[in-house]
């Protein structure tokens, strides 16, 4: 059952949905496009999960063969241990808070969070309580009969939100849900959307192309790039111990080095001599030739003359941006490698020497 | 800025009082441009659309010529015609439904064929604007190839059809299913298959016009939650096309109660409706006032159930529009 490492460790939680295999292609001939090449995971009872890439890496795909708006070519998708890779949305206990919001503008503000129970056939008086209560939840009580387009931005998406999760479904989508908002705003919701994926216990996928979105409210993310599952992990995992080359350079600021692996060596060779401690990807890494990543922020710039500098450059520019800077320093070796640090007495063209971490991530391609 | 915080309060009210002078001058500027485009329409339907419409009137309450027109001599009997009979022998009036019941039973015609092109039309217009952009305007241009031929043609070539000696008749008794030509022809259902036939773009155009509005992903929305075929096509698809529905009715229900080569041609004239009756008076039975006044019934009626329709079809649909 649990295709990746995490959900083994943590075999006390149940698994709400489970795809296996699945491939979804668009298009005929010339123009196919492969949107999921054979994807497989497991998202578990009750966390909030995130699907994180770049436009086209097929993550929204993914999230419409759960919705049901799409059908996959091949593989299964288990929701709750049944098969429902082929019922339509309306027979899915799953919803969507869709990046547009698709709230009904001939319905008020109360009719549409009710939409979902009314349409199930649920007692009046059952579905006002319920709308009653969801009104509550997104503290939007005040404008139950308002229409809809009389909203702003964040109130209509505290309206799909509530939407769907009036019908209390067994998995919550949301497809870039907070794309549409400013950044203020955006922060705010983000803590929302924890707060009510804790309050309900409801299982959320979120679909997002935003790194600190998925940072901030994950339990665990899924970075996709190209139809591909890449890595899944818990944030932490994910930003500290990215397995691959395109996990790393997609989430956050990393510096990229060429290094040297030895057969049966745990440490890597780094240019200019300097040897370091090797973390790794799960599966191992092929000696010779590799790639290592560090954070800008886990290297601590000194003076050209310390002893426990591992590299020497000069730096080439520095970027101020708020709450510290960002030194580009050109190494003695070749590569020009970023690093962050709060002050900076030295200027540019000065040398310096630079602290690297205890262990640097070996990636795999 | 220094500079303007040095005016004077009184220049500054000045200036304002300027500038609000100018900004008028601009706006009377913009009605007078905007009038004057209005004009030739103005023009157009004065001198062609009041100005009969005055000559109706005055006619209606005139006296008919022996041969045709009017004698100036005023009379209401156009009006008490259309109510009322007189007998023969001592004048004696009493109430006749004569032309109350032409006048139902073209509304009733008029409502059905409306009701019959909906049903038609909603589900073409549905089926045009769902697919893509660029294979629209192929469709489009099906539905409104009709008119590029004149409806009378169009007329006699339905009537060709569905004649006793045409192809549906021999088709029908060719392959045996009946053995003498079904009566289709100058019966109210060739009327009503007539004015479906002659006013269906009039109900596809607007339709689409609406449908193609349509966010389908509203439509993706509902499914999710929980909504099934027939209840997304109540709960959004007909709500959300409210607008183009109200438009074609409204474009196929009036021409349809004046409609008059249709039932003439395909009714065979046996029962009259409005349109017909009109086009009597003013020929064979040369009354036209009371061909005058049964316009102009026609025309309240109209405007009377438009007023009726567009309020009741506003309450539920303009609060989105």
């Amino acid at each position: 059952m649990a295709q990746d490492g995490v959900a083994q460790q943590a075999g006390t939680h149940k698994n709400m949905i489970l795809a296996e295999g699945v491939v979804k292609t668009f298009g005929q001939g010339e123009r196919k496009v492969t949107a999921l090449d054979n994807v497989s995971v497991t998202i578990r009872e009750n966390e909030f999960f995130t699907l994180l890439g770049p436009s086209g890496c097929g993550k929204t795909t993914l999230l419409r063969l759960i919705a049901g708006f799409d059908l996959p070519d091949r593989g299964n998708i288990l929701l709750d241990g049944q098969e429902i890779g082929h019922l339509p949305p309306y027979k899915r206990p799953v919803n969507t808070v869709f990046q547009n919001y698709a709230l009904f503008p001939h319905m008020t503000v109360a009719r549409n969070i009710g939409f979902g129970l009314e349409m199930q056939g649920r007692p009046k008086s059952e579905v006002s309580e319920a709308v009653n209560r969801m009104l509550a939840l997104v503290q939007m009580e005040h404008l139950a009969d308002r229409q809809t387009d009389q909203l702003s931005g964040g109130q209509q998406q505290r309206v799909a939100l509530a939407r769907a999760l009036a019908p209390h479904p067994k998995v919550l989508l949301l497809d870039e849900p907070l794309s549409a908002l400013d950044l203020k705003l955006r922060k705010e919701m983000q803590i929302e959307l924890k707060r009510l994926q804790h309050e309900t216990g409801i299982t959320f996928v979120f679909v997002t192309h935003d790194q600190d979105e998925a940072l901030t409210m994950s339990d665990r993310i899924a970075v996709m790039s190209a139809g591909n599952i890449l890595q899944v992990g818990p944030p932490k995992e994910i930003y500290n111990n990215p397995a691959r080359r395109f996990v790393a350079d997609f989430i956050g600021d990393i510096n990229i080095l060429e290094a040297d692996l030895a057969v049966n060596d745990t440490q890597v060779t780094l240019p200019g001599g300097a040897r370091i401690d090797a973390i790794l990807p799960e599966g191992g890494a092929t000696p010779g030739h590799v790639s290592v990543a560090i954070r800008p922020e886990n290297m601590i710039l000194t003076t050209a003359e310390a002893p426990g500098a591992a590299l020497r450059g000069t730096i080439t520019n520095i970027v101020y941006f708020g709450s510290g800077h960002n030194v580009h320093v050109a190494l003695d070796s070749g590569p020009e490698i970023t690093v962050r640090c709060a002050q900076i007495a030295q200027d540019v063209g000065a040398k310096v020497g630079i602290i690297l971490p205890d262990a640097v991530q070996v990636l795999v391609d | 800025m220094a500079q303007i915080s040095t005016i004077s309060p009184a220049l500054q009210a000045e200036s304002d009082a300027k500038l609000a002078d100018a900004k008028a001058q601009t706006a009377a500027a913009a009605r007078r441009r905007r009038f004057q485009l209005l004009s030739p329409a103005v023009l157009l339907i004065g001198i062609f659309g009041l100005f009969p419409l005055t000559i109706t009137l005055v006619y209606s309450f005139l006296s008919p010529g022996s041969y045709g027109g009017v004698t100036w001599e005023f009379s209401t009997d156009a009006y008490v015609q259309f109510l009322f009979e007189a007998d023969i022998f001592d004048d004696t009036l009493s109430f006749s439904t004569t032309y109350l019941s032409i006048f139902s039973r073209s509304i009733g015609l008029a409502l059905v064929a409306t009701i019959g092109a909906l049903i038609i039309g909603f589900p073409t217009a549905y089926f045009i604007a769902s697919k893509r952009p660029e294979q629209r305007n192929f469709w489009l241009f099906l539905i409104t190839l009709p008119f590029w031929t004149n409806l009378l043609i169009r007329t006699y070539a339905v009537l060709l059809i569905i004649r006793d000696e045409g192809i549906i008749n021999l088709g029908l008794m060719g392959i045996g299913i009946t053995d003498k030509p079904i009566g289709i022809l100058y019966t109210d259902f060739a009327v009503f298959m007539g004015l479906i036939y002659s006013y269906l773009p009039f109900m596809v155009l607007p339709l689409y016009a609406s449908l193609e509005k349509l966010d389908f992903r509203l439509v993706e929305a509902a499914y999710d939650l929980y909504a099934s075929r027939f209840q997304v096509l109540r709960h959004i698809i007909i709500p959300m096309a409210k607008p183009g529905i109200v438009a074609g009715c409204i474009l196929v229900f009036i021409p349809g109660l004046g409609a008059y080569i249709t039932p003439e041609l395909l009714g065979g004239g046996k029962e009259l409706m409005i349109g017909n009756l009109i086009a009597l008076q003013f020929g064979g039975s040369r009354n036209w006032p009371f061909g005058s006044a049964a316009a102009l019934i026609l025309m309240v009626v109209v405007m009377l159930s438009l007023i009726v329709y567009v309020r009741y079809a506003g309450k539920e649909g303009s609060s989105h529009g």
